[in-house]
């Protein structure tokens, strides 16, 4: 046997024949292939689909904004009095978050603002299904940040040491 | 019945066969090659399984512009197409569906077979010359070329059948094929040629078939490639679709001569001889529709070959082993 095993690649138009073995494999195997609109493919659960905002986080800091590789973040915000809570007590400020748009006609899903915020106001959604006929319909709005926040998978466990 | 009204009605007849066979083998060609590549082709043309792109191309290339290079030579270039189509449908003459289900027995069947499906590369090479294209000339001349080399093969591997059955029409050939070798119990066994020692007959007919087909692994005269599409390349609309459509029908007219001559055509063991007008007709499609599949895999299977490759193979080895399978037939013929 095993002397033809040896030789039966040897054989005139083998080649050939096993070509067409792996040709017919391929043809009775399953493709992979997912027909998006009517079938949707499931992302894995940290897959980096669209950046959340948690509105009540932000700090209007602009960390996010700066480090930005391609600028697609417009943040505007202004400082907003509060009363003391007893009389004689000093006003306080805080910062207020008026607009937070992203433009994913221009983000590059870098991760870099999800990194760098300080208060843990962005976040990572596997949701991609927010395409749009227009280019200018790409800059989506706080409201529409903070909608794919329900889509956020809670964070990992941590490690036990 | 009239004369004229019978070829009416066999016209219509073998163009209501042969235009749908094509489709059905083309749509089994996008989807058998997209599954040989692990994709699933056309998927959604017809609403399931995407059975309607066939109809949908041939739509497309319908509504596509006419025309005519400056350079080309009108007439000629008009008229190829035709050539083409008529060349491959014509060999559907003297296809033997069943017993009564023939256009026309001819005594020399095989010989006027033969000579018809030749008329396709004289349009092809027609396209080529008149094109005014230097891709679409050398393709004209390879397909000459083609033709010269592997029409030698068919016809002597044609031949040996030929001799074997003793007869050039094609009903006494399948007749040939359905007579009782030896029996088994009250069991008559019939054998087709292919089983009756035409082997080498059966190989040499398919390979050069496959080269008078111009398809994979001997489709120089298109060549992609090499010849951006050989003669093809300046039509469009309607042509460029008779152009496809004659292809895909030379398959099946090749596959329905190949089941004819090799694997006994329309009959099939265990059926009534009286039913074959009936059944005839689906064991020849089943026939051709495996033939067809074979086909197909061939193409996305295997490279293409060099031209001299091509030459070498049908001068040095196809026509030698065709005379040998000649003579052994013949002494067989003579001693048995």
């Amino acid at each position: 046997m095993a002397l033809i095993d040896k030789n039966i690649s040897k054989l005139p138009l083998w080649g050939l024949l096993k070509g067409m073995k792996v040709t017919f494999k391929a043809m009775v195997t399953k493709p992979v292939t997912v027909n998006y609109p009517k079938e949707k493919e499931t992302p894995v659960p940290r897959a980096r689909g669209v950046i959340a905002l948690d509105v009540e986080a932000c700090t209007v800091c602009m960390l996010c904004a700066r480090e930005c590789p391609d600028w697609c973040i417009y943040i505007e915000g202004h400082k907003q009095e509060i009363p003391p809570d007893k009389e004689g007590g000093r006003v306080r400020t805080r910062s207020t978050l008026d607009r937070f748009d992203i433009d994913y006609a221009l983000c590059m899903y870098c991760g870099i603002c999800v990194e760098v915020c300080p208060f843990d106001a962005l976040f990572w959604s596997p949701d991609y299904e927010y395409s749009e006929f227009s280019i200018s319909d790409m800059l989506h709005d706080k409201e529409r940040l903070t909608e794919w926040l329900a889509t956020v998978p809670p964070p990992p466990p941590l490690e036990s040491s | 019945m009239n004369f004229w009204l019978e070829l009416l009605v066999k016209i219509a007849l073998i163009l209501a066969v042969m235009l749908p066979g094509a489709l059905v083998v083309i749509y089994g060609e996008l989807k058998i090659s997209a599954h040989m590549q692990s994709r699933i082709g056309p998927y959604f043309a017809g609403g399931r399984f995407g059975w309607a792109q066939p109809l949908a191309d041939g739509l497309k290339f319908m509504q596509k512009e006419d025309l005519v290079p400056a350079a080309a030579d009108d007439a000629v270039f008009r008229l190829a197409p035709y050539v083409v189509m008529m060349g491959t449908l014509a060999t559907f003459v003297i296809v033997p569906f069943g017993p009564d289900l023939i256009a026309e027995d001819l005594d020399l069947g095989l010989f006027y077979l033969l000579a018809v499906s030749s008329l396709t590369t004289l349009g092809v090479l027609m396209a080529g010359w008149s094109s005014g294209n230097k891709y679409s000339m050398i393709g004209g001349l390879r397909a000459a070329a083609q033709l010269i080399a592997y029409e030698l093969p068919l016809v002597l591997a044609a031949v040996a059948v030929a001799v074997q059955a003793g007869t050039m029409s094609l009903q006494g050939i399948v007749a040939a094929q359905t007579e009782t070798v030896f029996s088994i119990g009250g069991f008559d066994v019939a054998l087709p040629f292919l089983l009756k020692g035409q082997v080498i007959g059966f190989a040499i007919f398919v390979v050069a078939g496959l080269a008078e087909l111009s398809r994979i692994p001997f489709d120089m005269p298109i060549a992609e490639s090499e010849l951006t599409m050989g003669y093809l390349t300046e039509y469009s609309g309607l042509r460029f679709t008779m152009f496809f459509l004659g292809e895909y029908a030379g398959m099946v007219s090749m596959a329905a001569i190949v089941s004819t001559l090799f694997l006994g055509g329309y009959w099939v063991p265990g059926v009534d001889p009286d039913m074959l007008n009936v059944v005839g007709p689906l064991v020849l499609v089943a026939k051709v529709a495996i033939i067809c599949f074979v086909f197909i895999w061939f193409r996305w299977t295997w490279p293409r070959l060099r031209e001299d490759q091509l030459q070498s193979l049908a001068w040095r080895w196809l026509i030698p082993a065709a005379l040998v399978n000649i003579v052994l037939t013949g002494i067989a013929k003579v001693v048995l």
